[in-house]
Parts: structure tokens; sequence; C-alpha cells
């Protein structure tokens, strides 16, 4: 029982067109302890999606495969099991939460009803007591007068109790890890905030492991112990959330930090420090350090050598960057 | 902009409201109506950034679309450096147009995906007959320049562009007329934010060379904070409080605008674990037309007297306005 919680070696997952094959996620590895709660930020098309999807042996293929690399949840390589066993972990120990809740409930079925089926499909529990826990679930996740909202069709509900009863649809059989895909992105702040809350108070009850993957950093500086930085695929940086936003060391992490208004590093600028350009696209990547493009510190060897690869420069705190090379 | 008129008021909105018919079944029977601008005033210098944000569904684009005459309102009036908009025959207000213009959030929806760059951005120009061909070109080319796209892009399609070369695109259009209001709904919700910032930046740049005047419409404090010289703060159809933003930020007095600053992300660790908030669970509360302030049934301070009357919006210190009883003493 040593192993940690999940862990994410190598990862590689293509996707494959007439134009060739882009790799979306390239070389991941990472690592969560039980009870953990790890940020994932990176701007669109970074492939934070499709990184969680393959925990979730959720890939579509074709046009997508994961091409090489591990995933190891307690240890046991989720890539090498029969999907039946996949089955059995995905919504029980490991559940997702999407971003627009619409897409993952089913219209045509009463809120109960979606949730019950989750409750029959892990647990051997007889209908009534279904209904009871669905019942608990409910108001746990904050949905006033459970009762009567249990019989309501997902769009009879604003997109704030959509997104909590996707939460308790996530949570139902206690699953060890929850993978939070822009759970809030859809929804006002005050709403936001009432459901980064929930998230938190759920791993204090349960003590699960959160993967919370936005575009947000505030939301991360919020919520998150520990932060991974991607960009085209890679991480880039990772680091305890305390030392990412008060040291933080990639060119591109900063330059993320000085773009958003009322952070710490752009507090009081009358302009923002944008970074310039935009994110290349995976199938005309720079040679070398994939940021070099963008970055206002790329010497020679950042155009003429590979991209590094991620560099501890503390304890927990680590970069892909030349600038921290010896 | 002259600069002599800086400060003075642009537009000026007068108890302006907005309602939608609700329809019920199969007869079409109006069974309500949404009142989605409800009983608006306020005002608009020249050469300033009113920010203007609320939750979703409170009433701000149909705002900016009612003041643009994109739709009728249904009472009120829109005064215009002191002209009513509304007495406007449809010829007298293609003139006005021009003057306004818009920004919306989709910077993909809002383009005509069959016409090359240059024509979007100089569509302005050929309907109102500015220049020549050749004139208008040569101005499509020159904004494309201010705001950092190249000019030889004017060819191309808008599906060959990044989100934030788009979101330029409807910018430059918006420009082309040299518009003085430019109301901005959401223009950067749609964008990454390294792209958000290089944005920003343009429509501050914007503003202080050719003294453009805002209505910039947002969800986002943060980004509202950092570009608006005032703020108003909109539920359910109405202005509830209303400062420069320095005095709304630092001194919020309506108890849904200390919600909201309340549930802003704060973007540093130390300072989100030391406050760890609490935020009620509840949820946006119906609407209860009693005729009493729209945020009583949500607000932890409510009096009796707030179930049943509205407060009016009033001045309790120089240019901080706010619709609440708790502070009519
Ligand atoms: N089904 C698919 N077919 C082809 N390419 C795909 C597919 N799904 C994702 N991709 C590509 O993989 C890359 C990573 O996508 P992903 O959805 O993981 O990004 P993301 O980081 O989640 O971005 P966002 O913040 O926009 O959600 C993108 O370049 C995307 O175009
Ligand atoms: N054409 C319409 N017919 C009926 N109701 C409408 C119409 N347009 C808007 N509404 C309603 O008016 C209210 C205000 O909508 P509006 O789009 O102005 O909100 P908003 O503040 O811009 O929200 P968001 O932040 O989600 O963009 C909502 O209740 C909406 O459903
Ligand atoms: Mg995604
Ligand atoms: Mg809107």
């Amino acid at each position: 029982m040593n192993a940690p919680l999940l862990e994410i070696k190598n990862l590689q997952t293509h996707f494959f067109s007439e134009r060739g094959a882009a790799r979306a996620v390239d070389g991941v590895s990472l690592i969560m302890e039980r009870g953990s709660f790890l940020g994932i930020v990176g701007e669109s098309g970074c492939g934070k999606t499709v990184m969680a999807l393959s925990v979730m042996g959720l890939i579509q293929s074709p046009p997508g495969r994961i091409a090489g690399g591990e995933i190891l949840f307690e240890g046991r390589n989720l890539l090498a099991l029969p999907p039946d066993e996949i089955r059995a972990i995905r919504g029980k120990e490991i559940s997702m939460i999407f971003q627009e809740p619409m897409t993952s409930l089913n219209p045509v079925f009463r809120v109960q009803d979606q949730i019950i089926e989750v409750l029959e499909q892990h647990r051997k529990v007889s209908r009534k007591a279904a209904i009871e826990a669905t019942r608990k679930l409910l108001h746990q996740v904050g949905i006033p007068s459970a009762e009567e909202h249990m019989r309501d069709y997902p769009h009879q509900m604003s997109g704030g109790m959509r997104q909590r009863v996707m939460i308790a649809m996530a949570i139902a059989c206690e699953p060890k890890l929850i993978i939070a895909d822009e759970p809030t992105t859809a929804l006002d702040v005050t709403i936001q905030a009432q459901i980064l809350d929930l998230l938190q108070e759920l791993r204090e009850v349960y003590r699960c492991a959160v993967m919370l993957i936005t575009h947000d950093l505030g939301i991360v500086a919020e919520v998150a112990d520990r932060v991974v930085v991607m960009y085209t695929g890679r991480i880039v940086e990772e680091a305890p959330v305390v030392d990412l936003f008060e040291k933080p060391l990639h060119p591109y992490t900063q330059g993320l930090m000085r773009s958003i208004p009322g952070s710490r590093a752009s507090r009081g600028k009358k302009r923002l420090e944008a970074i310039s350009g935009v994110v290349p696209s995976l199938f005309d990547l720079p040679r070398g350090c994939r940021f070099n493009t963008r970055c206002t510190y790329a010497f020679e060897r950042c155009f003429v050598e590979p991209e590094p690869e991620l560099l501890t420069v503390e304890k927990g705190h680590s970069v892909r960057c030349r600038l921290y090379e010896g | 902009m002259d600069m002599a008129d800086r400060g003075k008021e642009l537009l000026v909105l007068q108890n302006l409201k907005k309602h939608y018919p609700v329809t019920r079944g199969f007869l079409m029977r109006q069974a309500g109506v949404v009142r989605a601008v409800d009983g608006v005033d306020l005002s608009i210098s020249m050469g300033e950034a009113l920010g203007l944000v609320g939750e979703s569904g409170c009433g701000k684009s149909t705002l900016g679309r009612v003041i643009l005459r994109l739709e009728e309102p249904t009472s009120g009036d829109i005064l215009y450096r002191g002209d009513s908009l509304l007495g406007l025959s449809r010829k007298e207000m293609l003139a006005f147009r021009r003057r306004m213009q818009i920004i919306f959030q989709d910077p993909y929806a809002s383009l005509n995906p069959r016409l090359t760059v240059g024509r979007i951005i100089g569509e302005g120009l050929a309907i109102h007959k500015v220049g020549s061909p050749a004139q208008r070109m040569e101005r499509v080319r020159s904004l494309m320049e201010v705001v950092g796209l190249r000019p030889e892009y004017a060819s191309q399609y808008p599906h060959e562009f990044s989100g934030g070369q788009r979101q330029r695109i409807g910018i430059a259009r918006a420009l082309a007329l040299h518009p003085e209001l430019i109301i901005c709904d959401e223009p950067l919700s749609a964008l990454d934010v390294s792209i958000q910032a290089q944005v920003i930046n343009l429509l501050q740049d914007l503003k202080e060379e050719h003294g453009l005047t805002y209505l910039f419409i947002s969800h986002d404090l943060s980004v509202v904070r950092h570009i608006s010289d005032r703020v108003a703060v909109m539920y359910l159809g109405s202005i509830l409080e209303l400062a420069d933003k320095s005095e709304l930020f630092d001194h919020p007095l309506h108890p849904y605008t200390r919600e909201l600053l309340r549930a802003i992300p704060l973007a540093d660790p130390r300072e989100a674990r030391s406050r760890r908030r609490r935020h009620g669970s509840g949820l946006p509360a119906e609407d209860p037309a009693s005729g009493g302030c729209r945020f009583a049934p949500r607000c932890s301070q409510a009096l009796s007297r707030c179930r049943k009357e509205a407060p009016m919006l009033r001045e309790i210190s120089a240019r901080h306005w706010v619709k609440c009883f708790l502070y009519n003493s």
C-alpha cells in the first residue's frame, strides 16, 4: 500500500488525422498522494482535458490513442487492465466532473434516477436505500429542499444546481479521486465560490483527492496544495501552491501571473505585461524549447538544443527551462 | 473627442426599462413579464470607462442592446449629448449608430465567415459610403495596424485567425467609423489569459489615444477593476450600487456588492488561506415581485421593510450611490 494514489508516467496521448499526429499529451509524469488537492493550469489546447480523459479511460479511438506511458492507480496500471475492471474503477474509485453539466447529465431522466443508477451500478444497494442515499447526497451538495428537486429534470435547474448534481453523482460512491475539469467556468463568481467551498469540504469529509483542472490561476490559489502548469502537452513547472505564486520560475508561469489583473505580480500596474504571441499549433511546434517563440529570456541553446527535461530546483519545485541549469 | 468635452455627460439613461413578455402553452398566452432591465438611471461621461458587473441574467447585455436601439425599450429615455435617441427616425438613428459601436463576447460567432477580414472591418465604411474604395482600403489597413494585426492579412478569412486575433478584428471593425462610445459586452471571456491581457492593454491604449468612452460589461470583477474608472453593480434589472472604482472595491456598501467581492478568487494563496471564507449556500432566490427590494430574499441583512418597499438609488457620499435601506438614515 505504499504506492501513491495516482502516478502518471510519461503519458503520451495522440490524435491522428490527415495532418499527422497531434501529441496532445506529450510525456506527462505526475504523482498524486491520497487526499491531496492538485491544480492543473494552462491555456486552451495545452492538453488538460485529454490528460484527464486518459486517466478515465475515455479517449475516443480513433482518432485518439494512448501511445505510451503508464497510469498507475494504487500501483495498478490502468492501461493494462481489461475493460470490465476499468469500468469498475471508473465512477467508483475515480470519478469526473465535467465543465458543462448539461452534456453529461441525461436530459430525459429525472435527477434522482441518474444518481440512483450510479449507486446501483457500483454498490449492491436496494432501491429504497438508493433513494435515501440520493436524498442525503443532494442535501450534502447544498441543494435546498432536496426532496422537491430530486424529481426535477436537469433543464429545470440552474447551471449552479446542475453542477451540484454532477458533484453529487461524482461523490456517490465515495471515490478516492475526483477529477474536476473546469467545474465552475460557466458559473457566476458567487456560485463558483460555493462550488469551490464544497469541493474542499468533500475532501475534508471523505479524504478523497481532487485534481482540479482550470485556466484560472486565481482558483488554483484558493484551493490547491500543489500546482502543475502545462504548455503544449507538457508540464513546464510544478510546485507547492505558495511557492508557485511567490517564486514562479518558468518564464511562461511568470508571464501568466503578470497577465492576470489583480494578481500579486500585476497589482497596482496600469498596464498588464502580456505574453506576446500565441500558443503554437501542435502541428507546427518550434524547434528546441516550445516556449521560445514567446520567451523574452530565450538564448541560443533554447533554439538549437532539444527542450530540457524537468529540473528539480528545490524540494517539490521543478521547472523545464535552461535558465535554471547549473 | 475634444479635450474640452472630457468629463461632460455623453450618455444618460433615465428610468430605462425593457420587459419581455413570457408566453405559455400552445396559445402563447402571456403569462407574465421578464423585467430584464427594470428602471436603470445611469450616466456615462466622455472619456470614462464605466464597468457594469452582475450575475448571469441580470440584464447587462439587454441594457447594451437597448442603448444601441438594437431593441426598443419598454419605457424610459436615452439621451446622447443631451438629445433623446428615442424620438429619432431610422435614418437619423443610422447617423447616430456611427458614434456608438459594440464589441461582442464571442469572436467566433460575431464575424461573418464568408467575408474577408478586410471586408468585415471595412463594412461600416462602405455602408456609410465613407471615401473612395481605395481610401477605405487604406483606412482598413491602418486600423489593422492600430489593433496589432498585419495589414497583409486583410484578404484572409476569420477562421484563419486565433481567438485573440478575431477579437482584434472585432475591435478594428468597431473603430472604423471613429465612434465615441464603445459598448464592450464580455469582450474577453472567450480568450485565454495571456491573450486577454493583450486585448485589455489594447483597449486601454485606444481609450487614451482616441479619447474613447466605454461601457464595459463583464462578470469578471478583476478585469473590471483593472479597466474601469467607475463601476455599476446590477442585480435583476436594476443598479444597486455605483461608485468610482477604488471607492467601490475598497468600501463596498450594498450587501450584494460585498457578496460579489468576497467571491473573487484572490490569485494569492497566502491571503486566500487566511481569509478562508464561507459563502452562504444561498442559491439565487426567485423574484418575489412583491414590490420590495429584489435582493431582499437573498440578503442576510434584510429588514422587514425591505420586503415591503423598494429602496431608491441614493448618493450616500460624493459620487457613491447605493440602493439599500441600510444606508437610509
Ligand atoms: N477528439 C480529438 N480529435 C483531435 N484532436 C483533439 C481531440 N481532442 C483534443 N484534441 C487536441 O488535443 C489538444 C489538447 O486538447 P485539450 O482538450 O486537452 O485541451 P485543454 O487544455 O483541455 O484546453 P481547454 O482549456 O480549451 O479545455 C488540442 O490541440 C486539441 O485540438
Ligand atoms: N429576447 C428575449 N426574450 C425574453 N427574455 C429575454 C430576452 N433576452 C433576454 N431575456 C431575459 O432577460 C434577462 C436578462 O438577460 P441578459 O442577456 O441581458 O443578461 P446578462 O446580464 O447579459 O447575462 P449574461 O451574463 O449571462 O450574459 C434574462 O432573464 C433573460 O432570460
Ligand atoms: Mg479542456
Ligand atoms: Mg450577456
